[in-house]
């Protein structure tokens, strides 16, 4: 029993990445109406950039951080002008083919220089005990950075200028346009903020679990079951499921193989996308603007 | 009467090329037309969601891939002969998609396109843990089940030629189907969903009968493709890669259109081909699609039919 | 006899708002309803509840004797209930042909494809697009394009035909063609319900009026008679003592 709730507890502190990951796709989502597909090629990014940093100049994988996340942010605004914004108002169709483009480009490259090996970011931290069971101190500071970051970013969203700004062109893009706000600008930061989330959770992720090109994927489909439970543009759903989903990881993983584990996670996927649109927590922190 | 339109005629035409290309004995030609023969098909069929009805399947690789399982199933652990093989495939994989679809068809756009995937996906991990499918290791074919088709060299030719007609028959498909009133109003749920649903254009049922009908032949492809191989596995026959190359296939040929496919198959398989042959370019085959993929969704999301077809209006008449 | 469509009691609410509630009314065989009401009154919300795009929270729809409450909008227009936009929306990568073929496929008659081309041919000849039968629907002006939203409408040969504010953002000359295409619909056999803002042309067309407010029937009658209603008087101009007679 006690291993259960260790397992479980520990899935909750891994959730809280992922939560940190479904955040990036949220905010790009909720602010532009575009899902990016590029997302998990994002994350793996963040991976081997801490990787890189690492190996090149000897830091310690928490003091890369800030880098990737500047790196991230630039990335990001340049994935808005490279692919999204000539796709801004057309169906979502070419804007998801659009950021699907870009991901294969990203992830042939990575495949190219670094194939489809495994790869491990140095990272240890001492643990914390209880009765039995050690938790990672990687896990426990993976979840504590996350909550940092997640902060920062409430702060941002909410207590400066341009935070609200962000915040009016998601809830209504014409209206911001009208009333000043530079909307090509914010969308392009929203872009580069989306991306900066992903690439620091890729590179938290780095130093709690091994790591290939292609490790992308199942991480980017985690976010979309995490951003669909919390809701679309809801960043704190999106913190709230990647727990919820930690914590299901923790309760199926001693009885299920791994495989298993992202079927369901599927399922659940599908069905709430059906069932509840509107995401599980169905409180939206901005509401959109409908014309009806 | 269809019959009497030049383009059924174009199909057929280009069904007698594929097949008397290589003349019966160049088998080098015959391998490269058999993968067009395959990106035509699957393209082809995809189509009939992504260019008609607007609905992305990225993960339309399920169904070559399960009806692969299930041919090799049939007859390796069942002793079927071929023929009845593929039926079976078809069918159950047509039967299957319909279960998906139920499902997944209430969703729209992005949120449809992501559960494709996910569908590929729980296949995949469900025939990776289904031991009577031989579990990750996959299932062998003895070579002696090309026997009855006259012995592997003229089992070879057979297959081709099959295949070859399930590519005439996709494109036949997708013509048909344009034709139809079906297709009338698979292109109004393409255009507008809800304005067409308030049209009459029954939606969830027209959409199921689409992507059940875009399973079939895939499927079909997928039987012989894996029955040529005497070997399938979860991992290659659940590749992503292969219903990536088809949606860029279609996108690049022209979505929506019957012959685009075929062309955007063509070219691609000519460029793939002189990639694989490059020595700096052998690594980058997804990187030059996706590159290619990008510019066409900015920059002529209609693909090169849809260039021709503004240039030379006339085109119509002939082409579809 | 019985009318063709039927509004019983109807009521919806979108959270807080009481968008319609208890309304009834009843469209009879060949004539024009008009309905009107200040904006916000929820007339588009009442023909979104009749062809389903929203189900209702109470009351019943019934259409040619059968009962529609709730059911999807594909099923409702095979029964013959046609509708069009108040934002149109044309199918823009079709031509004019096309898009009213669509609607000629899926009508009440559920022609089949050739029938179908022959049907919308002579709706889009009606409304007056005869001559850009080839015309990309992207191409058409705005009256041009609410033109189209007619026709492909009218190209299911319905029994009853909604239009909302097919007069809307249109010129005088561009309304007055309109409301006599309306007005041809109507003698080919076609039942009528209208919602439209121009006062002169909806009390001209209409053969009866239904007047909501805030979601709710405020009064009913022939036009000459709600015009005059102190009520009504009130809705839209504040003052009941401003009787001026008529409308713009």
């Amino acid at each position: 029993m006690i291993g259960l709730l260790a397992s479980v507890l520990d899935g909750i502190l891994v959730g809280s990445v992922y939560g940190l990951a479904a955040m990036g796709i949220t905010l790009i989502w909720g602010v532009m109406d575009v899902v990016n597909l590029t997302h998990g090629a994002m994350i793996v990014a963040g991976m081997f950039g801490v990787y890189l940093l690492v190996g090149a100049t000897g830091v310690s994988a928490y003091a890369a951080l800030p880098a990737v996340l500047a790196a991230g942010l630039l990335a990001g605004v340049a994935l808005y002008w490279i692919a999204i914004h000539r796709m801004i108002g057309q169906p979502p169709l070419m804007s998801l083919l659009a950021t699907f483009s870009v991901n294969l480009v990203l992830i042939g490259l990575g495949t190219a220089v670094w194939g489809t090996v495994l790869f491990n970011v140095p990272a240890s931290l001492p643990g914390f005990r209880l009765g039995r069971y050690t938790f990672p101190g990687t896990h426990l500071m993976a979840a504590a950075l996350t909550a940092v970051i997640a902060g920062a970013l409430y702060l941002f969203l909410y207590r400066t200028r341009l935070g609200k700004a962000v915040r009016a062109v998601a809830a209504n893009r014409e209206a911001a346009e009208l009333v000043g706000i530079p909307t090509t600008r914010i969308l392009a930061l929203a872009c580069g903020l989306g991306v900066a989330l992903a690439c620091v959770s890729g590179a938290l992720i780095s130093t709690l679990f091994p790591f290939t090109v292609l490790s992308g994927d199942s991480y980017q489909l985690k976010s979309f079951v995490v951003t669909v439970l919390g809701g679309l543009g809801n960043p704190t759903g999106a913190l709230v499921a990647g727990v919820a989903l930690g914590l299901f990881e923790g309760l199926a993983t001693p009885f299920m193989p791994v495989s298993w584990t992202l079927v369901i996670e599927f399922v659940l996927f599908v069905v709430v996308l059906i069932a509840f649109p509107g995401g599980l927590l169905s409180v939206r922190l901005w509401r959109r603007a409908r014309a009806r | 009467m269809i019959v009497r339109r030049p383009f059924f005629w174009i199909i057929g035409l280009a069904i007698l090329v594929f097949a008397a290309a290589p003349l019966g004995k160049d088998v080098e030609l015959r391998e490269s037309l058999l993968l067009a023969a395959v990106y035509i098909t699957l393209a082809s069929n995809l189509n009939l969601m992504l260019g008609y009805a607007g609905y992305v399947n990225f993960g339309s690789i399920v169904f070559f891939g399960l009806g692969g399982y299930f041919c090799v199933y049939c007859m390796g652990s069942l002793g079927w002969g071929l023929g009845p093989s593929l039926l079976v495939g078809g069918v159950s994989v047509s039967l299957l998609s319909l279960l998906f679809g139920l499902g997944i068809l209430r969703l729209r756009g992005v949120h449809f396109a992501l559960a494709t995937i996910g569908v590929n996906e729980a296949v995949m991990a469900f025939v990776t843990n289904f031991q009577p499918w031989g579990g990750s290791t996959g299932i062998y074919l003895s070579t002696g089940l090309f026997q009855p088709l006259g012995g592997p060299a003229q089992a070879l030719w057979t297959i081709y030629y099959l295949l070859v007609a399930v590519m005439g028959l996709s494109l036949y498909l997708s013509y048909f189907v344009k034709s139809s009133k079906f297709g009338v109003g698979l292109l109004a749920i393409g255009q507008n969903e809800d304005a067409a649903a308030v049209l009459g254009v029954p939606a969830p049922r027209y959409k199921a009968l689409a992507y059940s009908a875009s399973a079939l032949l895939p499927a079909i492809a997928g039987g012989l493709y894996f029955f040529k191989g005497a070997f399938i596995q979860p991992a290659d026959a659940f590749d992503l890669t292969l219903s990536t190359e088809a949606i860029v296939i279609t996108m690049l040929g022209g979505q929506g259109t019957i012959f685009g496919p075929a062309l955007g198959a063509y070219l691609y398989e000519e460029l793939r081909g002189w990639l694989l042959t490059s020595p700096t370019f052998s690594n980058f085959q997804l990187v030059v699609a996706g590159v290619l993929l990008l510019l066409i969704v900015q920059f002529a999301p209609g693909g090169l039919m849809g260039m021709f077809y503004r240039r030379w209006p006339r085109l119509k008449r002939f082409l579809e | 006899m019985s009318a063709l469509l039927e509004v019983d009691d109807l009521g919806k609410r979108f959270g807080g708002l009481q968008a319609v509630g208890s309304l009834s009314f009843a469209v009879k065989e060949g004539e024009i309803l008009g309905l009107i009401g200040p904006n916000g009154a929820g007339k588009s919300t009442v023909f979104n509840l009749i062809n389903g795009v929203f189900a209702p929270d109470s009351g019943r729809v019934g259409f040619r004797g059968a009962d529609i409450t709730g059911q999807p909008p594909y099923r409702v227009a095979r029964l013959g209930l046609a509708r069009t936009h108040q934002i149109v929306q044309p199918f823009a990568g079709m031509t004019v042909l096309e898009n009213c073929t669509v609607g000629a496929c899926f009508g009440r008659e559920n022609l089949p494809l050739a029938r179908a081309r022959a049907a919308a041919r002579e709706a889009a000849v009606l409304v007056g697009l005869g001559d850009r039968l080839d015309a990309p629907a992207l191409h058409l002006t705005i009256a041009g394009k609410k033109r189209l939203e007619l026709a492909r409408a009218l190209s299911a040969r319905p029994a009853l035909l909604m239009l909302d504010e097919v007069l809307a953002g249109l010129n005088p000359t561009e309304v007055a063609r309109m409301i006599d295409i309306v007005r041809a619909i109507r003698e080919s056999g076609v039942a009528i319900l209208m919602i439209e803002h121009l006062m002169q042309a909806i009390m001209s067309l209409s053969d009866h009026i239904v007047v909501l407010n805030s979601g709710r029937k405020l009064s009913e009658g022939p036009p000459a008679q709600v015009a005059s209603d102190p009520a009504v008087v009130e809705a839209y101009l504040g003052d009941p003592g401003l009787v001026q007679g008529r409308g713009r």
